[in-house]
């Protein structure tokens, strides 16, 4: 039989678009989900995906560019935008890199703060993403459930920080303010809502036998695929692989609070699916300890110098931390100025939506792109920043 | 670490080496020895994560800090490995070979800061800035506000009140 992938001509595929056997086929930068705007160029034969290229650029507003031209706390407001479904680990790591340079110490209070708030938007970004894989694969009933439930988590961020969307909480040497008073009951309430939510999601969702028949087998990750990609987070958790940093490179106060890696074995979209239904599970019980660990009283603020004649002693340092995609990090270079002389970002999407949605996309049928991108959890301002 | 530096001393020139935290150290290497470092890092010391590489201009002294961050999973260390290279004739060699998210690094790289990767796959091809014209933007010495001035705002409009401008659009001969 003639094979259906093109031959090699000086190491690029040509096509005969003549023989009528090939389509090419843009999908975004309009995008089919929760994936932000990218586009996939697609080299399509029948309804198989033979050539994935990606596109990006659409997101770009040139973050670490203007961070350059601005004071430290400045760049502040920011850093947040770099993702928008999940500000606080932007917030967390900017605020971080500067006291590891700075040598500051935070009240504990803040610590815990701290923890709470990050849980809480892994928590809203586990939702948001929930519902776009259920919408990829065609069962827009899950994404409408998880999506509105989320505004409940964002009313609870509304009434902590002031904001839905950017909270701008974790500022440079602690937090902007306790939690208000009530604020702990209601917190319970959503999250016993969240638990119910989540059992359905488990009866429409994960015992579906179309959605199973969509996802199991799509785009695997194999573990030896690991390192050579650089893949993290929940994607690697799917394969088996149990790494996280909130475990494996403790930070703020999780050494306190009792959780497990959750892991599957079978490395595919509905190994990947289940790891992350399980953490939803699991933050929600962090957020529990949380709330009945944390100090009720003391300082969440250490006192600064006037923030906008603050220098920051030169050096460099790389700051990490697990965000609901996988490692986030943050490195910075400060030259003893009041300007950082270059702060980059390390968003987990810019090994998963590039280098490695190209390989496992080839073999794919064309119906399934959207959802094994979904799958894989990618949001394109990371790459762009 | 220091050992771990003291071992790789004895093969490599290196120097200004650093600890923070006691498992993030950093170092100065050659140019030409980059890649046997990082492969001896990767394939003898199980610094199989490769993190992120990036560049840290250094416009007074006119030297690019290429940057490459490699994790170790076993004993959760991290090696900052710094080279610094000409800021005028930029050229690097290519690490594709080692991880395959090099390649994605590398093209950002010959596209913000025109660092020339040889070898490096797909790196001429424009990543973010399409159609792009001018120069690397995210080099230092790039102006964001002059180039928006000459190129985009204000063209062909020499007043800013919307009603001035309008009234010598529509009617230029008054």
């Amino acid at each position: 039989m003639e094979s259906l992938y093109p031959p090699i001509v000086n190491g690029k595929a040509v096509y005969d678009l003549e023989s009528q056997k090939y389509l090419k086929m843009w999908q975004g930068p309009q995008h089919p989900g929760v994936t932000g705007n990218m586009s996939l160029e697609l080299d399509i034969c029948g309804d198989e995906v033979i050539k994935c290229d990606t596109h990006v650029g659409y997101l770009h507003r040139g973050f670490e560019k203007l961070m350059e031209r601005r004071r430290y706390i400045n760049c502040f407001p920011i850093v947040c935008r770099i993702c928008v479904p999940e500000p606080d680990t932007n917030e967390y790591l900017f605020a971080t890199a500067m006291e590891d340079l700075m040598g500051m110490e935070i009240p504990e209070r803040a610590l815990w703060l701290r923890t709470l708030n990050l849980e809480l938007s892994r928590l809203a970004s586990f939702l948001m993403w929930i519902g776009g894989q259920s919408g990829a694969f065609g069962m827009g009933t899950v994404a409408q459930w998880t999506i509105a439930y989320r505004d409940y988590v964002l009313d609870l961020f509304e009434e902590w920080t002031g904001a839905r969307i950017y909270h701008m909480y974790m500022t440079p040497g602690g937090v902007r303010g306790a939690l208000p008073e009530g604020w702990v009951n209601r917190a319970h309430k959503v999250l016993d809502g969240a638990s119910k939510l989540l059992d359905e999601i488990r009866h429409v969702m994960l015992n579906n036998a179309i959605f199973k028949q969509r996802a199991v087998g799509l785009g695997t990750i194999t573990p030896d695929m690991m390192d050579r990609y650089g893949i993290v987070g929940p994607n690697a958790r799917g394969s088996g692989v149990a790494r996280d940093i909130r475990m494996d490179m403790p930070y703020l106060v999780y050494p306190l609070l009792d959780f497990n890696i959750e892991t599957e074995s079978a490395g595919d979209a509905y190994a990947r699916t289940v790891v992350r239904w399980k953490e939803i599970h699991q933050s929600i019980s962090l957020i529990r300890q949380i709330l009945a660990k944390m100090p009720q009283s003391g300082a969440v603020h250490t006192t600064l110098p006037n923030v906008l004649h603050l220098k920051v002693p030169a050096g460099q340092t790389y700051v990490r931390a697990e965000s609901t995609r996988g490692e986030y990090g943050y490195f910075m270079v400060s030259d003893g100025s009041e300007f950082p002389r270059k702060v980059t970002v390390r968003g987990p999407s810019y090994t998963h939506a590039m280098a490695l949605l190209e390989d496992l996309a080839v073999g794919v049928n064309i119906a399934d792109i959207a959802g094994l991108m979904v799958s894989l959890h990618t949001y394109p301002p990371e790459i762009e920043r | 670490m220091e050992q771990l530096y003291n071992n790789l001393s004895l093969q490599f020139e290196l120097n200004d080496f650093m600890l923070r935290h006691g498992t993030q150290a950093s170092f100065i290497a050659k140019r030409e020895q980059l890649v046997s470092l990082l492969t001896n890092l990767r394939d003898i010391h199980g610094y199989t994560h490769l993190v992120m590489v990036t560049c840290v201009d250094w416009l007074e002294d006119k030297l690019f800090q290429l940057t490459y961050i490699v994790h170790n999973h076993h004993d959760q260390s991290d090696i900052i490995v710094k080279v610094l290279i000409d800021r005028d004739m930029p050229e690097m060699d290519s690490i594709h070979h080692l991880w395959e998210q090099g390649r994605v690094f590398q093209r950002e790289l010959h596209e913000m800061f025109g660092i020339s990767f040889p070898g490096s796959p797909g790196q001429d091809e424009p990543m973010i800035l399409e159609g792009w014209q001018g120069p690397p933007p995210m080099r230092r010495d790039f102006d964001t506000k002059e180039y928006c001035e000459a190129n985009y705002s204000n063209r062909e409009r020499d007043s800013r009140e919307p009603e001035e401008h309008m009234q010598r659009k529509l009617y230029p001969e008054d």
